[in-house]
């Protein structure tokens, strides 16, 4: 015989279980189940004409980083692979940089509008975003292109005679990726200056405190969230950025991304691309941790 | 008189369609160690002036002198003045140490130097056991505390001050007005004040700047403006007023002689010496009320409000203006009239001011 109570707690804990089935099966579909795939691809040998042979072999991982020479058969750093992770680390850094340098005066100033004012001016930030990147990345290379924009324009001022190669280099694609970014960076740091209250500008300013240091003392502690938001949600795509270093850079400045959609495209070897992935995701854990680390401890207390 | 801050037609002109003209060509002379009051409802242009001295904005034209020098060119963070906001504006991030000791660090002074002044300051304002606090953990009143120590560290040579305790309640804010004219003597610095209480004003300055639409209606000493209101602004702004329309019939150097709306005359002293008609001044406790056929202005007693410390009469004058006049209790009087009794005002002429219209 069972007590009422009792069926009662049962069946809320019954119903507890059934509410929760949505964010269960969105982690487990969505989230754990392609990561578990990835890494279990990332340990068999690749197929003949794509996909995976259902056999455990650690050759994909060991091509991640390492090479064995054709001739000589001497083991070696992946000297490509490795070129690759740095350039995707170092411009996704700078692209951050960038996105920061131009996204935080830009949510100053609007943040600073009237009112009335701010709406407008957030929405010339949201309405590119609202466009296809594709779109977007192709307009950025029809400026800088040899024969775009920017160079007929040089040219026809007499400041230039040949036009200046832009395109295809690691400086297009970081213009590409600032671009496409900034308004990942406007947006949180917008959101935190809306809630700032400008009267401790005036405070700072009273108590001898330069513009250099109400913005260094005052402005940014307290934006700083967003500053860190904005940063991360810049940086991560980056990382793993394709679509723009496919377009701005041509074929030889290659990112993680690409190079991943290489393995599983051309390259045919799905375990070494599952590899990659898996790193990529790595490195970004990493940066993260290392991030949020130095940004939270940059306010120490004083005296 | 060493003039701590000095004004010639200050003038600051908002721009907008259409422009708004917030302060209308002003002059102002504070002396130093003074606690001087800009006193005026909101909108006057009290807290333009303040802004102006502090740097906060430029004026339209004219010129403010700081002891002798132009402040014109100098930005808030080079002027030796400091400010204790409306809203307190600490900083959220920083403890109640740091906040206080935020200008002596932005002025570069020596750590032990900022320890000992920070200590020294929150011992001053009574703060000393929240010292790490953060401000978000401490009530309106020390907040306001903190506000002031931060806003007097760096020892500055004026101290404004704008509406500091309109936060604050009934109780702390009399605490407050007692310490703050305390802190201003021990300290010797020139507060510039910013209330629209005329209470506050009267109890703590040494001198009172009345203000309205832009301009400066009277500047004296509180006693100067409470006795002697210069117009009907300031006569109806500070304390409560009855106004009477009389009659010049007679100037005798510095006395008039006035015919009252009940036909009496009085003689009264009049600095504002005029012909014609002119509108007369009597604050309620300079007044008596007295039988009908015995007094200056009679009327109807039309209600009697107790008080406590005294009795208000509310009296409906035959010419048809009101009249409240104001008598102190104590055990041993007894009301002699009743309501809607006929009853008389009386004043002597030498308390009925002579108001230039």
């Amino acid at each position: 015989m069972e007590s009422i109570p009792d069926t009662i707690a049962r069946r809320t804990a019954r119903n507890r279980w059934l509410l929760l089935i949505p964010a269960l099966a969105i982690l487990l579909f969505a989230a754990s189940g392609p990561l578990l795939i990835t890494l279990v691809y990332s340990v068999l040998t690749p197929g003949d004409y794509g996909g995976v042979e259902w056999q455990f072999s650690l050759d994909a991982w060991f091509n991640v980083f390492m090479q064995r020479d054709i001739f000589d058969d001497t083991l070696g750093w992946s000297d490509a692979h490795l070129s690759i992770f740095w350039r995707s680390v170092k411009l996704s850094a700078l692209t951050t940089l960038a996105c920061l340098a131009f996204g935080f005066p830009t949510a100053y100033f609007i943040a600073t509008r009237p009112k009335k004012q701010r709406d407008l001016w957030m929405l010339l930030i949201i309405i590119p975003f609202w466009t296809n990147l594709l779109i977007r990345t192709f307009a950025i290379l029809e400026l800088i292109r040899n024969e775009g924009t920017v160079n007929t324009v040089l040219i026809a001022l007499g400041l230039i005679d040949e036009p200046i190669q832009m395109l295809f280099t690691e400086f297009s694609i970081l213009l590409g990726m600032v671009y496409v970014y900034l308004p990942l960076m406007v947006l949180p740091i917008y959101a935190s200056m809306e809630r700032f209250d400008f009267r401790l500008v005036e405070a700072g300013y009273d108590l001898y405190a330069t513009r250099f240091r109400v913005l260094r003392k005052v402005i940014l502690p307290l934006v700083k969230p967003g500053v860190i938001a904005g940063s991360i949600l810049v940086f991560v795509p980056s990382l793993g950025a394709y679509v723009t270093p496919r377009v701005m850079g041509g074929g030889n400045q290659l990112m993680i991304g690409n190079l991943i959609e290489l393995q599983f495209g051309q390259g045919r070897n799905w375990p070494l691309g599952a590899a990659l992935s898996i790193t990529l995701l790595a490195i970004v854990m990493v940066a993260l941790l290392a991030y949020v680390r130095v940004a939270g401890n940059e306010e120490t207390p004083h005296g | 008189m060493t003039k701590a801050i000095s004004a010639r037609a200050l003038r600051k002109v908002y721009p907008g369609t259409p422009p708004v003209e917030a302060l209308g060509g002003v002059d102002i002379d504070i002396a130093d160690n003074e606690f001087f009051t800009l006193l005026g409802p909101s909108g006057c242009g009290k807290t333009t002036i303040l802004r102006l001295i502090a740097g906060f904005e430029h004026p339209t034209s004219g010129s403010l002198d700081m002891f002798g020098q132009s402040l014109l060119d100098l930005p808030p963070y080079k002027r030796q003045i400091n400010t204790v906001f409306q809203s307190y504006a600490l900083f959220p991030h920083m403890s109640v140490a740091e906040n206080i000791g935020f200008g002596l660090e932005m002025l570069g002074k020596p750590k032990s130097e900022i320890k000992s002044t920070v200590a020294e300051m929150m011992d001053l304002v009574q703060m000393s056991h929240l010292a790490d606090r953060q401000t978000s953990q401490i009530s309106g009143g020390q907040q306001q505390r903190v506000a002031l120590a931060r806003a007097l560290a760096p020892k500055p040579r004026v101290l404004l001050l704008d509406e500091p305790l309109s936060a604050l309640d009934f109780k702390l804010r009399k605490n407050m007005q007692l310490e703050l004219k305390r802190l201003q003597t021990e300290t010797g610095i020139t507060f510039i004040f910013v209330t629209h209480d005329q209470e506050e004003a009267l109890t703590m300055s040494d001198r009172i700047a009345v203000m309205s639409d832009g301009a400066i209606r009277q500047i004296g000493s509180p006693r100067d403006i409470y006795d002697h209101p210069a117009d009907r602004f300031v006569a109806d702004f500070i304390g409560d007023t009855n106004f009477l329309p009389a009659d010049v019939i007679a100037t005798e150097g510095e006395r008039v002689s006035l015919r009252l709306g009940s036909g009496k005359t009085i003689t009264a002293p009049a600095r504002h010496a005029g012909g014609g008609r002119v509108t007369l001044a009597v604050r309620p406790e300079h007044a008596r009320l007295e039988a009908e056929d015995s007094g200056l202005l009679p009327g109807v007693l039309s209600d009697a409000v107790y008080f406590g410390t005294d009795t208000h009469f509310h009296i409906a004058l035959d010419d048809g203006t009101a009249f409240v006049l104001r008598q102190q209790n104590s055990p041993d009087t007894e009301t002699r009239f009743a309501k809607g009794e006929r009853v008389s005002v009386s004043f002597p002429g030498e308390v009925a001011q002579v108001l230039r219209d």
